[in-house]
This record gives C-alpha cells, sequence and structure tokens, in this order.
C-alpha cells in the first residue's frame, strides 16, 4: 500500500514537468526542498507562544502579519531531534490546503538555502526499505551534488496529524 | 470591481419582499379587516410582479399577477379575507419562492392547481366575473363582458426620470398592451441643441387609449413613477358594452375631479405607490454584501492592535506630543470599533419572524391551536450569530410544539386554555444575548428521558444525576423521546447540532422544565463573534486571556490556603465551595508559582470554578483570531489573540474548563 501510494504522490508531485522549482533548506544536517509555490514568505524567527496540550510537532503558535498561525517542526514527524534555534534558523511560511480549508503555517528550519530547480530525471520514490524515515512523509528523493534532497510530502504529515504524526510525536516526547 | 448580479440583486429584493408579504399575511390572520396588513401584502405582490417582469422572470410575474389580481378585490373590500384565502395565498408564495429559485422549473401544474384554490378561496363571495386578465399576453382574449372605454391620457416625466431608471418606451409598450393607443409625442419643451443636455428628458406624451381594461390598469402603468410625474387620465367615451351589463367590478366611470392626478392630491389617497415611497424614504438602507463587513471588520481589528502597540510605545516614552497622539488614536479606533460593531448587529426580529410562518404551518400539520408571542425583538445581536442560530431555533420550536404543546382537547382536560403559547424572547444581558423558546405545554418528561438514555447506555442504571444533567441528555446525539417520529422531530436528529452550534458560538443553553406546566430553554450567546472584553492573566511564562463575561470575580489564594487546599482544591467562597483549576498545572508550565497566586472565578449559568493564576494583568480588548485546523484538538482553548507587542495569547475555553472542574469535582466527591 505504502508504495502504491508513495508512487501516486510521485507523480503528482511532478504532474508530468521535467523540472519542479523548489526552496531548500536544512534540517539536523538534512536538506529538504518544499515546492516553491506554496510558499509564502521566509521569516526570522519570532516571538512563540506555546500552547499547551497540543502535540509536540505543532506545539506553538507565532504571530504572521496579525495572523495566529500554527510553527509546525516537521522534524519531529521525522523523528528527528529538535536543536536550538541559531542565528541562520528561519521559519519557511507555507499555505496548504488541510481537509479543505487553506492554512498557513510556518515551519521551523536551521537555514535556509536557495530557489532552485530540481530535475525529475535525477529522482526517485522513496525506498520502501532501508530508510530511517516512514516512507509515506516522504514525496521523492533527488540526487544532486552527490546528496539527497528529501521532498517531503507536507500533505500526508499535516493531514494525517491526528493518528500517525501523533505518534512520532509521542516518540519525541518520550526521548 | 465585482459587477453585482442583476439577477442575485432581484433575489435578494425578492427574499425580502417575501418576508415582508408573509409577514404582513399572518398579520392578518390575526385580525382579518386590518386594512394595512392587506395593504401591505398587496404593495408587496404589485412589487415583485413588477420587478419579477423586469428582471425576465416572466412565470413568476404572471402568476404574482394573478395572486395580486385575486389579492385586489381583497383591498377593495369586494371579498373579505379569510383565513383559507391566507392559507391559500400563503402555498402561492412558496411557489412564488420556488419561481424565483428555479425560472424555468416544470411547475405549471402546480401554479394551476394554486390558483385555482384561490379563485375558490376569492370567488365565494362578492362578486360575478373574476378579474383574472393577464396583462403579459397582450393579445388573449378580454373579459366579455366589460365595455371598450377610450382614454386620454397625457403625461409628462421629470427630467431626470431616465437617469433615475425609467424608461418612458416601456411605459408607453405597456399602455399598447392594454390596448389600441395613438400616442403623440409632445416635443414643445425640447430646447435648442446647444441647450440639451443628453441624459434629460425633455418630451411629454398625449396617448389616446382604447381599452377593455379597467382605470386601474392603467394606474398600475404609472405605478412605479406616479410620485414625481405628471399625470392626466380623462375618460373619452365609453363604447357600447360587448355583452350586457359593465362587470362590477371595473370602476365606475371617474368623475372629473378625480382624474386629475397631482402628486399632492394622490398622496391623500394612500395608494400602493405612495406608501412605498414614504417607506423608502423612513429608512434609507445600504445593502452590502456580508464579506465586505468581514473585510472591515479584519482590518479594524488590526487596527485595535496596531494602536495597542501604539500605546504600549507612547506609554514607555517621555514625548508628550507622542502621547497625545496615541490617545487620539486609541480613542478613535475604540470608536471606530464601536461603530463597526453596530453595523454588523441586526435586531432578532429578523430571526424571529420566520418563525411566524412555520408556527402556522406546524398549526395546520399537528392540529394543535399555537399562539406565538415575541418579546424584545429590537434586540441586536451579531449578524452571523443571527445566521447561525436561525437552524437550531428552528429545532427547538419544533420540538416545543411538537413534543411539549398538547393537543386541544388535552389542554382542557389538563385546566389549560386550548391554545397552547410559544413565546420567543430575546434579551441583552451584559456582553451576552439570551434568547429564550418558553411553552406552556407538558414539560419534559424525566422518567423517559431517563430510560432512554439508559436504554441507550448514556446512563448506567441507578446512576445519580442532576436535574440539570439529566435535562442536558436531551442534547445527546441520537436522542429522542418521542414515541413516534413525526414528520416534524423526533428523529433524534437535530438537538445535538442545536448544542454544537450555540457551543461553536461560544453559547451555553440552560433548560427548565415543569411537568405538566412547560419548559423553558435558554441560549446565552455572546453578542459578537470577533471581538470580546478579555481578563489578561500570566501563568508561568505565557499570557492567556479569559472572556470577561464569564468572569465573576478576583481574588487572592494565600499562601495558607494554597498549602490547605493541596489535597482538595477547593476555596471557599462565602459560604460555598468552588472548585478551582491550577493552570499552571494544567498547562505544564514548569517553573516556581508566583508567591502571591490569584483565584479567578468564572461562571457559566449556575456552576462556578476557580481558576489559579499567577498574575492578573488587567482587562483587554480581544479580537479573536481563530486557531487553525492543526490545533482542533486542543479543546482548552477556543481562540488566539494578539497582544500590544505582538506576541500571541491564548483565549480559554471557559466552557470546557468549566466541565473539567465539574469532572474533578465529581472525582473528588466520589473519592470522599
Amino acid at each position: 500500500m505504502t508504495i502504491a501510494a508513495s508512487k501516486h504522490d510521485f507523480d503528482r508531485l511532478w504532474n508530468g514537468a521535467e523540472e519542479l522549482a523548489v526552496l531548500t533548506f536544512n534540517l539536523n544536517g538534512e536538506t529538504f526542498a518544499i515546492e516553491a509555490i506554496v510558499v509564502q514568505e521566509i521569516l526570522d524567527l519570532l516571538p512563540e507562544t506555546s500552547v499547551p496540550g497540543s502535540q509536540a510537532f505543532v506545539g506553538s503558535v507565532i504571530n504572521f502579519r496579525g495572523k495566529v498561525i500554527p510553527l509546525a517542526d516537521i522534524r519531529l514527524a521525522f523523528g528527528m531531534e529538535a536543536t536550538r534555534p541559531t542565528i541562520d534558523s528561519r521559519i519557511v511560511v507555507i499555505e496548504l490546503d488541510l481537509s479543505g480549508e487553506r492554512t498557513l503555517i510556518g515551519i521551523r528550519t536551521d537555514r535556509v538555502y536557495e530557489v532552485t530547480t530540481l530535475l525529475r530525471a535525477a529522482s526517485e520514490p522513496p525506498p520502501s526499505v532501508g530508510m530511517r524515515w516512514r516512507a509515506d512523509y516522504i514525496d521523492c528523493l533527488v540526487k544532486r551534488d552527490g546528496e539527497f534532497i528529501i521532498l517531503p510530502n507536507l500533505d500526508a504529515i499535516f493531514n494525517s496529524r491526528g493518528e500517525r504524526a501523533g505518534s512520532a510525536a509521542a516518540n519525541s516526547d518520550g526521548r | 470591481m465585482t459587477t453585482l448580479d442583476p439577477i442575485q440583486v432581484f433575489r435578494t429584493e425578492a427574499a425580502e419582499l417575501f418576508e415582508q408579504i408573509e409577514g404582513g399575511l399572518l398579520d392578518l390572520l390575526h385580525d382579518l379587516s386590518n386594512q394595512d396588513q392587506i395593504d401591505a401584502v398587496f404593495r408587496g405582490l404589485h412589487t415583485l410582479k413588477g420587478s419579477g417582469a423586469m428582471f425576465g422572470f416572466e412565470a413568476l410575474a404572471a402568476f404574482t399577477h394573478h395572486c395580486e389580481t385575486a389579492f385586489d378585490r381583497v383591498r377593495k373590500g369586494e371579498v373579505s379575507a379569510s383565513a383559507e384565502l391566507v392559507a391559500c395565498v400563503l402555498a402561492a408564495q412558496d411557489h412564488m419562492k420556488a419561481l424565483v429559485d428555479r425560472p424555468n422549473g416544470d411547475n405549471a401544474e402546480e401554479g394551476d392547481r394554486l390558483l385555482a384554490e384561490l379563485q375558490a378561496a376569492v370567488g365565494g363571495q362578492g362578486g360575478s366575473g373574476t378579474v383574472v386578465t393577464p396583462p403579459l399576453a397582450a393579445n388573449a382574449p378580454v373579459a366579455a363582458d366589460t365595455a371598450a372605454t377610450t382614454w386620454k391620457l397625457s403625461f409628462r416625466l421629470p427630467s431626470n426620470a431616465m437617469a433615475n431608471g425609467t424608461n418612458p418606451l416601456g411605459l408607453l409598450d405597456e399602455l399598447r398592451e392594454l390596448g389600441t393607443c395613438e400616442i403623440r409625442a409632445d416635443l414643445s419643451k425640447v430646447p435648442g441643441l446647444n441647450q440639451i443636455e443628453p441624459a434629460d428628458l425633455y418630451v411629454s406624451w398625449q396617448v389616446t387609449l382604447t381599452t377593455y381594461q379597467p382605470r386601474s390598469a392603467i394606474d398600475d402603468v404609472f405605478i412605479f413613477v406616479m410620485d414625481e410625474m405628471e399625470l392626466q387620465i380623462e375618460q373619452q367615451s365609453s363604447t357600447a358594452p360587448i355583452a350586457g351589463v359593465k362587470a362590477p367590478d371595473t370602476p365606475a366611470a371617474p368623475a372629473a375631479e378625480k382624474a386629475v392626478m397631482e402628486p399632492q392630491a394622490r398622496a391623500e389617497a394612500s395608494t400602493p405607490a405612495v406608501a412605498e415611497a414614504k417607506n423608502g424614504k423612513a429608512a434609507e438602507n445600504v445593502r452590502v454584501p456580508a464579506e465586505r463587513l468581514d473585510e472591515l471588520m479584519d482590518r479594524v481589528g488590526e487596527l485595535v492592535i496596531a494602536q495597542s502597540r501604539l500605546s504600549q510605545l507612547a506609554g514607555s516614552s517621555v514625548d508628550i506630543q507622542l502621547r497625545a497622539v496615541s490617545e487620539d488614536v486609541e480613542r478613535l479606533s475604540g470608536e471606530l470599533r464601536d461603530t463597526m460593531m453596530v453595523l454588523r448587529m441586526v435586531p432578532v426580529t429578523q430571526l424571529f419572524s420566520r418563525f411566524r410562518r412555520l408556527v402556522h404551518d406546524l398549526a395546520r400539520e399537528t392540529g394543535k391551536m399555537i399562539e406565538l408571542e415575541f418579546e424584545g425583538e429590537t434586540t441586536e445581536v451579531d449578524k452571523t450569530v443571527i445566521e447561525r442560530l436561525a437552524d437550531p431555533l428552528v429545532h427547538l420550536v419544533r420540538n416545543s410544539i411538537d413534543h411539549g404543546l398538547e393537543l386541544p382537547d388535552e389542554r382542557i382536560a389538563a385546566g389549560k386554555d386550548r391554545s397552547g403559547r410559544v413565546l420567543l424572547s430575546a434579551r441583552q444581558s451584559g456582553g451576552e444575548v439570551i434568547i429564550t423558546i418558553k411553552d406552556d405545554g407538558r414539560g419534559i418528561n424525566r422518567e423517559r428521558v431517563r430510560a432512554k438514555a439508559e436504554a441507550s447506555g448514556l446512563v448506567q442504571p441507578g446512576q445519580q444525576l442532576m436535574d440539570q444533567e439529566l435535562l442536558q441528555l436531551i442534547f445527546q446525539p441520537g436522542f429522542s423521546t418521542a414515541a413516534q417520529v413525526t414528520n416534524l422531530s423526533g428523529r433524534g436528529v437535530g438537538m445535538d447540532v442545536v448544542k454544537k452550534t450555540v457551543e461553536a458560538l461560544r453559547g451555553v443553553i440552560d433548560i427548565r422544565s415543569e411537568p405538566g406546566k412547560g419548559s423553558e430553554i435558554s441560549l446565552r450567546i455572546p453578542l459578537t463573534l470577533a471581538i470580546i472584553d478579555g481578563l489578561l492573566v500570566r501563568v508561568g511564562s505565557g499570557n492567556y486571556v479569559i472572556p470577561l463575561s464569564a468572569v465573576e470575580e478576583c481574588l487572592e489564594l494565600s499562601l495558607e490556603e494554597d498549602l490547605r487546599s493541596r489535597g482538595r482544591s477547593f476555596i471557599s467562597l462565602r459560604d460555598s465551595l468552588v472548585p478551582y483549576l491550577r493552570l499552571r498545572d494544567l498547562f505544564r508550565t514548569g517553573t516556581a508559582p508566583d508567591p502571591y497566586q490569584k483565584v479567578v472565578v468564572i461562571s457559566t449559568g449556575d456552576e462556578r470554578i476557580g481558576l489559579v493564576v499567577d498574575q492578573i494583568i488587567g482587562d483587554h480588548q480581544t479580537v479573536i483570531k481563530s486557531m487553525s485546523k492543526l490545533h482542533h484538538d486542543v479543546v482548552t482553548f477556543s481562540g488566539a489573540t494578539i497582544l500590544g507587542d505582538g506576541s500571541v495569547a491564548l483565549i480559554l475555553d471557559v466552557i470546557h474548563l468549566i466541565n473539567v472542574g465539574q469532572q474533578q469535582e465529581a472525582q473528588l466527591r466520589a473519592a470522599g
């Protein structure tokens, strides 16, 4: 099921095109990329307000131009450790469709690199074995300059939060 | 900018007209001879016909015309209004609504049936020939027993008539439809070419019209422009009646003095057109799409936030001028906010008036006699609240009538009036509006509620329940005590939706019910959804807002009480025990408590709990921002707000906290 779903996500992401414009950033030393089209803005760190009782990976909210938006740490969804903010830390604000509702979400990153173009030819769906992360949270991996860039499946991460990411958050709590 | 779709404009207008017609009809039921209401209904029908034809709703216009004609006879006193007639017109009105929604819908048969009923209702009394002559089908054969009359008309429209949207050619066309016309334009007032204002109207007309239609048909042509125009109508001759005598409902040949129709003279005659014009002046309204209001509301909200930042800056500055400006801005934005709130407020009449029809229909369906009464209709509530409350209230009123009220015979047996009373009332109390549905029916049968709850596993047999808890069970999903399912209610859907909707509006439902005497359900809803007065408190390092309407009082939690109450979490407040929650524990702040903690006592209805906080900062005007879907599972907070320094504070959900407190209390009781 996972492979089929990933294949589907993979096709949807590229949508027949050979190139994809993305924003690349760093999380715990890994390079991630988000489709540039969903990115709204890149912000310096802002004062956060933690939301008691919420799940760890969306544990706080920020004031984004007069709107209160959740601040997510997708590291926790991938079971990575949360690191302390550095001078390079940024918040990437994206807009997603959460079960029919356009939602702005801030994503914590360790460092934002650039807007770049990835080639479909260099990409491959996530392997079903041999990976530390949940395959359905990843759309595809793109090889570039000898390293892999990870394209996370944001829809899966945020929409499935109720059942599955919850366990990831719980794991990170237990650590 | 978006241009408004004219069809949509018509639909909006039609909806208002339907409301007017329906209101008039229902009032008429109480006083069948009330001429004002008859006129109001007639006016509504007439305007609907006119606008309908103007916007191309031909079927609607034709159908409405027949109703109007029938009603015209009532207006003229030829037929007296009756309950059957009102019911007929109400049914016809529903058909009109359908025609507005689906102008091309295939429901002509339904229309014909209704018209036949209508004819039966007015035809029984008061006259030979019925006056049903479709004007839109000009070549249709005219009523045979009417004489053709020749009229000489001359009319002059005001010079700005075309700018106001009147098309004189349209009027002439309408006249032509009435009969043979000879039209002559009077060009004597047309100025020289260099003085012509292209948009002005300089031409007047003289028309010789030979028609079988009555005089009123001619008046109808001009009904929308009558107030501003000069119009003279004179009868020239009446050709020999085609078939015997003149129909009685053709107005007698107008006397000469009546023929001159100067606006002043018309004013006394209280015709529909005049009354309409008066209404128009009395209340000038601008119709604005709700989204624009919402946008404005957002801006004002942001302004309030920016302003509180400014006053924080100014407060820490020594610059006198800056402070003066800041105070001005504070005052202005406060006023702006208040004005904005008023803009969104509409009287609950809008909400209540739709129940008259519902109750009327229900009374017919159930065979019960129902008097619906209103109280406090002028109470104003945020428009969004009104819209969202409409459906829940329908459920509650239906329930009251279907389950609550008894049949007339049962009522008499119980020593009550034959007709049951349902009272809908609204009043404002602090920052809340309380809407009450009260009936004098049989009340809620507690045993049956209990049995049903036990049967469906909501309650354990033998479990102790407070009365209020027991009554609240009716809001559980799938709960229905009706022995049999009727068309109206009893399917167990609805009441839980009512509760959900009310809670989504941050409101509370109270139920009171006395067996045999009746039930009373009160909805307490905050006046507005967008801005609330809140009490800003600090817990640990976070700021939180408690809605001020829920706050009863604040007191200090003394050190010894703090220590003493470790075990039981109750404080005694004027001889009553109030359970309290330590928010720092609930929120797991992980910081050391302040030496002097405060207790904020909050309440909804009869239930109170205390919230222990570290510091009370003060009251705070709060613009509510909703939380995203990602935080919908966090039930402790109903929203968030942005403070003066740009940081976010969360708004506590009072109802939820009180529930938590109650559970805690129950556990403690069970344990101790």
